[in-house]
This record gives structure tokens, sequence and C-alpha cells, in this order.
């Protein structure tokens, strides 16, 4: 029996509070800065209650947008951001289900050499790249387009990685019990393997999702036309004029409208989210 | 490499289910790499309208750039700081959390969302906190007596960009330590209690060492994070200043390749670049294979 | 229903570029954000909706930095707009630029366009000319630094709200007495450090920044700027008085954290662009006062001239005839007085033609909004000098990081001013050699 003291427990609550604190502070200075006045962050300390211009603000950059901001309504930018979100953690998932399903459950010529060609993207953020995989892109004439923004960013290993380690832990009794009944490959991937998998891809999801949404470089990159701005590369082209201050007030709305949809996500699918990503690791 | 004791066998069926990802990889990956490193031994014009063949006179100069060889022990340090901070914290609040029954899940909901929020956002919300004009921290800190400024002092700003980025992954490590704990046996930090072992013995003699393979992964994951994905954040707070005391090595690529136009430097950096996650890569793995192994 | 909406979106972006109608469509690339990426776009819609042949679309890129590296990035793919906005320090490498880019004055004449180069300001336009006097590009949006202080912080310290400083001995004692009489906690701050401490410095005293005009008359320039006593003494001064709170340090490259200084009431002055003004106007709560640069008037030949910065419109080459056709005319629309004054009159940059100053003028606007003409002064102060003409060095960008940086560690201490200096021009050499490297 471990021993419960009272103070420790008490301890452990005040670390958790502060802790709780930290990380939702930079968050809560948004919200605050989105219900200000256009100048007020400019003439002094950042106040720290909630101001009285939050509808005012919110309707401005939801409705109006370009015309205060440097960016277009921002209904197209978080659509934007969502279709290239789903995109890449669709087809990221799907892909790479695939791909491991081979590299498990196969032995052909090749492999290992199609394994390392893989995995070597596994970590390589595409910054690294970027000037030569544009090029690639405007030579495809995919600049300004869905399949630009996403595409690129679909050919790193991640999940390919975290599948094919899950699918090593897939007992190989499933297997053989399929093969007793006669199940080939592609049945067996469909109606046992994809289903064991389902926290896994959830988690994928998530990640993905999130990876998708957070982009910046790329996209501010790869689009001149201002239907395809994504969400957080409008923040940024609010932030970054020349001769001219930021305002924030807009900037910290719309900053708090673009982290949401990620957040929601996040809370919403928490558990299969937890359970997916630890699994995977052990 | 393993697979399965037991295959399916297929003339075709393996490369039809592995040709979507490799024709993109090969697209996507390869063949901008390989042409980053012809590009790393040609000297051009921004424009690309007149090249020459230089062998590997971009590297020669790199490592004699005494701003390059500083801008390797930048990102080491950055990479550190902010592994280490990340991870004590967030072993510290897995820990704590641990230690609850009701609230725990409240209290991981909170700590788990900030991974949702996108590191070029995230740098502009630190950047707003600590601009040493109208930001709240400098201005508290100054009531104790401390004199922040980022834009000056190399030491500030360094530790404006380790925190931004520590924070972001806090909730990331936060997960896995939270699920190397559950899965330690009870029964071996009953027995230790029962001889006399404290709470503070308990965790250094039992706990921390058996989180050790965790801890390794979490390790690995954070420097890799670090140096590669903290892009969004150094763009939006720092820029790699002051006097580049916080240009990381993936921001350097940026600078020089996309802001400065020397294509040749940088795509001699993005090479190495590319071997260092190899590497970084090769050895995770590896360490992953082993334990998949036993 | 939610699978429909998303099917129709998608439909509805892959079909709208294509549905935009039979007029030609020409690409405009600029960095112009905020307030002025409004004004951006509505001298576009009025430039469409003055005739029926051409579109110009405005696209934002970015800073200046984005935006011309992300033209040069598309030129390589083929992908590059016919206009790009071009900052100043970009110029060197546009000019050299030949193949890539297509020269103002050829394409005026191509399309027998309306253009008298003799119309445009000499001071602005002296930035953008081959050694010919041929313009190879259009300047859109032109600024110079001028001083603007806080006249409520003026008169709190005693000092006369209608009288800025002149020389920097003044700015120097006006400063203290703001600090002692508790009015302010900072004498003044800059944005642009390289540009108003280093480059309009040495214009504004006549001296040299490079050899070879500055640049000007060919790639094998050198730096020269470590030998400028006048230089190296200011940057001493700026390093001593951020010790003394008398300057405060705004960050390198645009100097981000000057307008706060100066709207909070940290700092009474602040050294910024022209085209800060509209800027100032809506966040300053106070009454703000305007005064040239500051000049130390032991040095013969001061004040002279003041540079000009902002940026001009490149035409990149490999579009259509037709294109070009547009861009000729759009040029021609920009150049008439009544846009050129409206631009100028909303964004505080510069008018480019004797004729939009005058008619400025006429309108009564410099009557009504004093202040707003310092900056013209400032630039016809005299005739440009070698000196004072402009700069065009290659790889000024980059140029300019290594100033800021070297800037950083002078105003820490961690080097003395002729130390930056120093190193400015053996880093800043080094650039201008790969740069001449490049062209050969």
């Amino acid at each position: 029996m471990v021993e419960n003291d009272r103070w420790g427990m008490l301890l452990a609550h005040l670390v958790l509070i502060l802790g709780v604190a930290v990380v939702v502070f930079p968050v809560y200075v948004a919200i605050i800065a989105s219900t200000h006045a256009p100048g007020t962050f400019l003439q002094g300390v950042m106040p720290l209650l909630p101001g009285s211009h939050g509808w005012e603000n919110y309707r401005t950059i939801i409705f109006e947008g370009r015309s205060n901001a440097g960016a277009p309504p921002i209904g197209s930018m978080l659509w934007n951001s969502f279709v290239m979100a789903m995109m890449i953690a669709v087809g990221k998932i799907a892909i790479s289900l695939l791909s491991a399903f081979a590299i498990v459950y196969f032995r052909f010529p090749g492999r290992i050499f199609f394994f390392w060609i893989i995995f070597v993207t596994l970590m390589l953020p595409v910054e690294v790249r970027i000037v030569p995989t544009y090029q690639v892109v405007a030579n495809l004439h995919m600049l300004n387009t869905y399949a630009g923004l996403s595409i690129p960013l679909i050919a790193s290993a991640t999940a390919t990685f975290l599948f094919r380690q899950f699918f090593m832990t897939v007992p190989e009794e499933m297997l053989e019990a399929a093969r007793v009944d006669g199940a080939g490959p592609w049945k067996f991937f469909k109606d046992i393997l994809v289903p064991l998998s389902v926290t896994n891809i959830a988690a994928m999801f998530v990640i993905m999702f999130i990876y998708g949404w957070n982009q910046y470089l790329w996209p501010l990159l790869i689009t001149t036309d201002d239907s395809y701005y994504t969400i957080v590369m409008g923040i940024q082209r609010m932030v970054t004029g020349a001769d001219s201050e930021p305002l924030w007030h807009l900037v910290m709305a719309t900053v708090v409208l673009a982290a949401l949809p990620p957040i929601l996500v996040i809370l919403f699918m928490q558990r299969l989210f937890v359970k997916g990503l630890t699994e995977t690791e052990k | 490499m393993q697979t399965k004791r037991m295959t399916f066998t297929s003339r075709w069926l393996p490369y039809v289910l592995l040709a979507p990802q490799v024709i993109i990889t090969l697209i996507f990956f390869v063949w901008p790499a390989s042409q980053a490193l012809w590009q790393s031994m040609l000297r051009q014009d921004p424009f690309g309208l007149r090249t020459t063949f230089v062998w590997f006179r971009n590297f020669e100069r790199l490592f004699a750039d005494p701003n390059y060889l500083a801008s390797m022990k930048t990102t080491a340090i950055f990479a550190v700081g902010t592994t280490l901070l990340s991870l004590s914290l967030s072993l510290l609040f897995a820990v704590m959390v641990n230690r609850m029954i009701r609230s725990r899940d409240l209290y991981t909901t909170f700590l788990v969302w900030p991974y949702a929020v996108a590191p070029a956002v995230a740098g502009v919300l630190w950047w707003f906190i600590f601009n040493p004009s109208v930001g709240i921290l400098p201005y508290m800190l100054e009531m104790l007596g401390y004199d922040w400024n980022h834009r000056l002092h190399a030491g500030d700003a360094m530790a404006l960009v380790i925190l931004a980025a520590a924070w972001k992954q806090i909730s990331y490590n936060f997960l896995f330590f939270l699920a190397g704990l559950q899965s330690i046996p009870q029964s071996l930090i009953e027995a230790a209690a029962i001889d006399g072992a404290g709470r503070t013995k308990r965790f250094w003699t039992i706990i921390f060492p058996l989180l050790s393979p965790t801890t390794f992964f979490l390790m690995v994951v954070n420097i890799v994070y670090a140096m590669f994905d903290t892009f969004g954040v150094i763009h939006a707070t720092t820029a790699g200043g002051p006097a580049q005391a916080t240009n990381i090595l993936v921001y350097k690529v940026y600078r020089d390749g996309f802001i400065g136009n020397n294509l040749g430097s940088s795509a001699a950096q993005s090479v190495i670049l590319m071997g260092i996650v190899i590497v970084l890569t090769v050895v995770q793995f590896r360490w992953i294979e082993r334990r998949v192994n036993y | 229903m939610f699978k429909h909406s998303l099917l129709a979106a998608t439909a509805l972006a892959l079909v709208a570029p294509a549905a935009a109608s039979a007029q030609t469509e020409i690409q405009w690339w600029h960095a112009m954000g905020g307030r002025l990426g409004e004004l951006v776009e509505e001298i576009a819609a009025n430039f469409n909706a003055s005739q029926s042949d051409y579109v110009i679309v405005p696209s934002f890129r970015g800073t200046y930095a984005e935006t011309m590296n992300g033209a040069i990035a598309a030129f390589r793919a083929g992908e590059q707009p016919a206009i790009v906005q071009v900052f100043e320090v970009g110029t060197g490498t546009m000019m050299a630029a030949e193949g890539a880019v297509y020269p103002i004055y050829q394409l005026m004449a191509d399309h027998h366009a309306n253009f008298d180069q003799a119309a445009y300001l000499p001071a602005v336009v002296g930035y953008y000319t081959d050694p010919d006097g041929n313009m190879l590009s259009f300047p859109f949006n032109s600024s110079t630094p001028i001083l603007y202080y806080n006249k409520d912080i003026f008169a709190n310290a005693g000092l006369d709200p209608n009288t800025p400083p002149r020389t920097w001995a003044e700015m120097e004692s006006m400063s203290r007495q703001i600090i002692s009489s508790g009015a302010a906690s900072c004498g003044f701050t800059t944005r642009w450090p390289s540009w108003v401490q280093l480059e309009n410095f040495l214009a504004w005293h006549n001296l040299p920044l490079g050899t070879l005009q500055n640049g000007f008359a060919g790639f094998d320039t050198e730096l020269v700027l470590n030998q400028q006593a006048p230089l190296i003494r200011h940057w001493e001064n700026l390093a001593r008085w951020q010790s003394e709170g008398v300057f405060s340090w705004a960050g390198g490259g645009a100097g981000p954290d000057a307008g706060p200084k100066f709207y909070s009431g940290e700092c009474a002055m602040m050294m910024e662009s022209s085209a800060g003004r509209a800027g100032v106007l809506s966040n300053a709560t106070f009454d703000v006062g305007y005064g040239m640069m500051p000049y130390y008037d032991d040095v013969a030949g001061a004040p002279q001239n003041s540079i000009i910065g902002g940026a001009t419109l490149w035409v990149l080459s490999g579009h259509s005839d037709a294109e070009y056709e547009g861009v000729a005319r759009f040029f021609e629309f920009l150049s008439q007085p009544e846009q050129q004054a409206w631009w100028h009159q909303n964004t505080g940059y510069l008018p480019i033609t004797q004729a939009a100053y005058e008619l400025t003028r006429e309108q009564g606007y410099y009557a009504a909004n004093p202040g707003a003409d310092i900056s013209i002064q400032q630039m016809n102060l005299n005739p440009p000098t070698e000196n004072s003409r402009g700069l065009r060095f290659g790889n000024f960008v980059q140029i300019r990081d290594v100033i800021s940086e070297e800037m950083e560690a002078m105003i820490t201490g961690a080097e003395t001013a002729q130390q930056a200096a120093d190193n400015v021009v053996s880093r800043g050499d080094a650039l201008l050699r790969d740069f001449q490297a490049a062209m050969q």
C-alpha cells in the first residue's frame, strides 16, 4: 500500500494548476487581446482583462476580412486549411496503410530498397528541401491547386512507420486463421487489419490533420491566388506588411479562430488519440 | 529487417500497394533532394541565368565560415535546451497527474491541447507576450528588477525561443510519459514502499529507470523537433537575431537561400541537414527495431 | 448534404480561374499588407474599371524580401508574374539580371506609351536608372526617413513643441532634458537601422558608403563606410546613448519595436519612413510633429539630401506582348498626376512626378497637413551627388543583414563602433565578390 499523504497531493495539485496556467497563458492572452480596440497594445502594457471590442473585432474578421487586415475573408481561408488538412490526413493514412501492409505481410525482391527509400524521408521537413520541391511542383503545374498544397506533404513516412510498428504487434495467429478460412490478402487487409487499426488510424488522423492545418511556409510559397490562402499563412500575412503596424486586435481574433478547429479535433478525439499514439510506441 | 513469420505471396500485389507512396516519395522527395545535391556544387546568380560548376567550394566555404560553425553551436544549445526543458516539465506533470484519480482526465485535457496550436501561431503569441515595449512578461520581469530585451541580449533571445519551442512540445511528451508511468506494475512500487523507500527515492531508483526507454525515444523526437520543426517559432519571434544568436541551421537554410538568394550555399546546407536527419533516423530506427525484437 | 457542399466547393475552385472572361490578365505581386494593401487593391480596381482590355490582379506576397525572392523562385520555375514590386535594396540584383527583366524605358517605347522620363523627380528616378540614364523600373512607392516626435512630451519637458531638433547635438540635449524632466524614459528610437542610421546618414552627410559611386559604376565596388569618421562617431554615440537611455534600439531589420516604443510614450522621437505617416497618425494618441533627419553641423556638406527607400515595379520577361501592352497602359495610368497625388496623400509615399507634387500643393493638402511635405523638401534639399544618388550593390539584402547584426553587436557593447564597421566591410566585401563572381 502506497501512502497517500495530504500535503503531497496538495503540492501535486498546486504544481499542476501552475503548469496548466503556464500552458494556457499564451492562448489566454490571445483571447484577451482579441477583445480590445485597435491601439490598446501599442500604447503601453497589454491588459489582462477582456475589453469591450470583442464582438466588433470578430465581426470585422469574419465578414470584412480583406479590407482591414490584408487578408481575404476568413471563411475561405478556414475552408482552404480544412481541405488541405483533410487531404493530407486522409491521403497519408491511405497510402501508409497500403505500403505498411506490403512491407510487413509480403516478402518480395527489392523490399529492403523500397523500405529505405520511404524511411529516409521519415523526419525530413519540407523546409529543408523547399526550393527544389517548389520547382518540381511548378513544373507539374500544381501551383495554386489543392493538390500542390497537399500531395508533396504526404510524402513523409511518419504514418507508414507507425502503421508498420503496429502491424508488427498483430498476433501471427490472425493471419494463420485468415488463411485457414481461405481469405486472400485484400480480404485480410480490409476485414481484419484495418478494423484492428482503428485507434491508430484515429491517432494518425489527429496528428496529420493538425500537421496539415498548421503548415505555414509551404502554402506561402506555392499559392499566389488569394482564393487558396490558408489561415495560418493568413495570420503571418497580417503580421508582416511593409511600412505598417500589424492590426493586433484582428490578428489575435484570427489566431483564436485559427486555433479552434484543431483544438476541437484534439478534444473530441482525445481518448482515441492518446490510446493510438501511446499504444504504437509500446 | 523482419517481417511476419508467415506472409502472403504475390508477384505483383506488393508493388501495387507500395506504388502510391513510392511514386510520391520519388517525385517530391528523392528528385528534389538530388536537385539540392546537384545545386550544392554550383554557383548561380539568383535568376539561374549563369551557372558555374564549382565542385565542393560551397561546402569548403561553409566549414570555413565562423557564422556557420556558430549556427551549429546555436542549434546544439537550442536543441538541448528545448529538449531538457520540455522533457523535465512534462515528466513532472505526468508524475503528478498519475497520482490523481478523479481529476486525471481534466488535467490531461488541459495539458494536451497546445499540441494543436501551429508553431507559426505560437511564435506570434510569444512575440506578443515578450515584446520588450508592450509585452506583459517583460513588464513583470521589470518589476522583479530584470531588464528583459531579447532584441539586444542573446541570452534573452535564446531563452525566448527555447521557451516557445518547449511549450509546444509539452503535450506530446506528457502523453508518452503518462502512458509509460501507467505501464509500470503497481506491485514494484508497493514492494519498494514496504521496504521503506520514500517517494523521491522510489522515483529515482525504480520509476525513472523503468521510464528510460520512453525517455530515450522522446529525446530523439524532441531533438529532431527542435532542429527541424521550429522554423515557424524562430521566424515569428526573433528571426534568428540578435546578431544571429538564434539562427539555427534550418532557419539559416531559409535565410541564405530564400532571402539571401545564395542558392549554392543554401543547397549545401540542405545536404548537410539531410545527412544529419538520416543519421538520426537510423539511430532511432535501430533502437526501435531492437525493442521490437526482444 | 455536407458531401454535396464539399463537391460543389471543389468544383467551383477548379472552374473559377478559367471563368475570368477574355480580358488579358496581368499578375502583380506586391508586399503591401494592412492598410496599404487595401490601397493597392483600390488602385488596381480603378485601373480595371477605367478600361476593358486588361485586368490587373494584385497579389500580396509577404514581406519585401519574400515577395522578391518568391518572384525569383517563380522565374526559375517559369511561373513569374508580369509585375513584381521590389524594394530598393534589391535593385542591384534585379538590374544585373539581364534577360530576366524587361527594362521600363524599353517597354514603354516598344508599346508607344506616353512616357517622359523628365517628368519624374530626379531624386527618385536617379536610384533606378542605368549608367546611360535610362529608367529600368517604375518607381511606385518611394519614401525617405524623417523624424517624428511627440509634441505632448516636448511640452511636458519644457521644450518648444514646434521646434524639432535640427542637429544631433540638439537631439542629444533635448533627449536629456526630456529624460531628466521625467516626460519620457527614452529620447529617440529608430526603425530600419541600416537604412536610417547608415545609408541615409552617409548620404545626408555627403559621404560614400562604397567605391565606384556607391556601386553605380561597376560590380567591382568595395565598401568604404569604415573610413568615414563622422559615421564612426555617430555609431559610438548610438552605443553610448543606448546605455544612457537617450536612444533605444528597437531591433534589427525593420526595427519592429520602434512603433510600440513611440506610440506608448516610452520614446519621445522616432526616425521612420515618411510612409509610416498614416500608421503613426492612426496609432498615436498625442500630437505628432515632423522634422528632417538631424545632422552633425561640423561635417562639411551636411545636410546634403536624403536617399529613398520603398520599392519599384519591375517587369519580368517571358510574357505575351498583349500582357506587356497592358503593363504599359497600367504604368501610364499610375503616372497620371491625379493617381499619383491620391496615392501620395493617402500613403505618405513620395509623389514621383513634379506634376503630382504641384497638384497636391494646389489642392491645399500640404497647408492642411503640415509636415507632409518634409520628406519632399528633404529629398530635394540639394541636387544629388555621387554619394547621395542612391546605392547599387549586389547581394545588398544580405549585406543589410550583416549591417544589422554588426550594429546589434555594437549597441550591446560586444564590439566598438570601429570594429563593427570594419566587420561590415570585410563581410560585405566578401558578399560583393560573390555577386561579382556569379555575374561573370
